[in-house]
């Protein structure tokens, strides 16, 4: 035996292609699907994640509404607190001389539930004495801004719905914004 | 001699023995590479060195606060796989399951080790932190180990965190309520955060209170039933799973980065 005579199978040069298999891929065909595989595992391995972090917000939640219908305006009577729905919902709903709103009963200094004190027409906090005026604004005690108030609008039959998904604060003058009201 | 030489001794009748010789290839270790070999043989001491300093026993420059540590981890993943037996993760049970923990479960102390043990964890953990910052191990090469540390740090807080909801108390639940009121802020991610009314399409706000990074901790808008099991599943499996992934690299980082530091 020579020494031309021994040509690696493996090498890859113009005098080797006519001894390859017509299956064979070649360097060019083995990077070609190298890559391919490479951007399929990558994109596998990314969607795989995307629905991982997906399945932890879950779709149906066994929660109390965010968002319920309270009744009609004319429920509630001109300058006073409903208490109705702190319990189940955790808002009073005040109406004033010319509007309807919905306050949470959070109160803003550490979470606690005041109560509406008719007499002293305020509301006050029992964990601190934080007190609040009707509005919501406060006025003693250690709160340091007013209560929240929530989104309030009238449906289609007639009823006041309120949506605690979007609250509005005093002090960045959003209640200024009208879906924080109900004219009436 | 003759004698006492034919007469072997119990030890290394056991040594000999094919059980020990199956178990432990290398025999009564006699030489030093024996020695170094029953180290390396061992799956559970290969992670340690097979030939220590002498100043890495020394407790005064040490405090042992990371051997410490990672004790109190196994005494707690000890604990709290026995705690799993009695307790039941959902609002109904969670309360009254530690009652009976606590009152008629025999050893109702198991309870008590679990959690004087977390604080002491977190103590330990902090301890040794301070130790490695004062005596300058964190510094090149250990620079990397020091990064581990400190996500392993998060990750003890995390762990006690998340195990301070599980016995669903008023405590539990307001101490809960106030801590994930903190991710509400977080950049981008969180929906009163900064940078989070950017992320919208139009007038669609895509970061809100249902969509928010809170809401994927918390399982709902507020501390409810699927927090409760959230947490708990966070603080059996998910996190413990990570912690001991870090935990091995940084007990193998210890030896790649030249060993434990000595003093100056």
């Amino acid at each position: 035996m020579s020494k031309e005579q021994i040509v690696p199978p493996a090498s890859v040069g113009a005098t080797t292609i006519d001894n390859r298999d017509k299956n064979d891929l070649g360097r060019r065909g083995f990077f070609k699907w190298l890559t391919l595989g490479w951007i399929a595992f990558a994109g596998a391995t990314g969607g795989f994640f995307t629905v991982m972090v997906r399945f932890l917000f879950p779709n149906v939640l066994f929660e109390p509404p965010q968002s319920f219908k309270i009744g009609f305006p004319n429920d509630f009577s001109r300058n006073s607190v409903d208490l109705r729905f702190k319990k189940k919902y955790n808002i009073w709903v005040v109406r004033d001389d010319e509007s309807i709103f919905a306050l949470s009963t959070v109160c803003t200094h550490l979470g606690c539930t005041p109560n509406w004190l008719q007499i002293e027409n305020k509301f006050k906090c029992p964990c601190h004495g934080s007190g609040f005026r009707m509005t919501g604004i406060n006025f003693e005690g250690p709160a340091p801004r007013p209560l929240e108030r929530y989104k309030i609008s009238v449906e289609n039959d007639g009823q006041i719905l309120v949506d605690k998904t979007k609250n509005f604060k005093w002090e960045k003058g959003e209640w200024e914004n009208p879906e924080s009201y109900l004219t009436v | 001699m003759a004698q006492e030489k034919n007469k072997k001794s119990f030890l290394e009748r056991m040594g000999e023995s094919q059980v020990w010789k199956s178990i432990i290839r290398s025999g009564i270790p006699r030489t030093r590479r024996q020695r170094m070999y029953a180290i390396l043989g061992n799956v559970f001491l290969h992670l340690h060195p097979a030939r220590l300093p002498k100043h890495a026993v020394k407790v005064g420059y040490t405090w042992c606060m990371g051997g410490l540590s990672f004790f109190l981890f196994v005494v707690l993943t000890i604990t709290g796989i026995l705690l799993m037996f009695y307790y039941r993760p959902t609002v109904e049970y969670a309360y009254t399951d530690i009652i009976d923990l606590t009152e008629q479960v025999p050893l109702g102390i198991m309870r008590e080790l679990h959690r004087w043990g977390a604080h002491a964890m977190v103590l330990t953990v902090w301890l040794h932190m301070l130790r490695v910052f004062m005596t300058g191990s964190y510094k090149p090469p250990r620079e990397f180990n020091w990064g581990v540390g400190v996500l392993l740090m998060t990750l003890t807080m995390f762990l006690s965190f998340t195990g301070y909801l599980l016995p669903w108390d008023q405590l539990a639940i307001w101490a809960v309520t106030v801590g994930t009121n903190m991710a509400r802020a977080h950049p981008f991610i969180g929906h009163e955060g900064p940078g989070a009314s950017l992320l919208a399409i139009g007038d669609i706000n895509l970061v809100h209170m249902g969509s928010d990074v809170r809401f994927a901790l918390l399982g709902g808008r507020f501390v409810g039933e699927a927090t409760l099991l959230r947490f708990y599943v966070l603080h059996c499996i998910g996190v413990p799973f990570i912690a001991m992934i870090f935990m091995a690299v940084h007990f193998w980082r210890i030896r790649k980065d030249g060993g434990i530091s000595g003093p100056l």
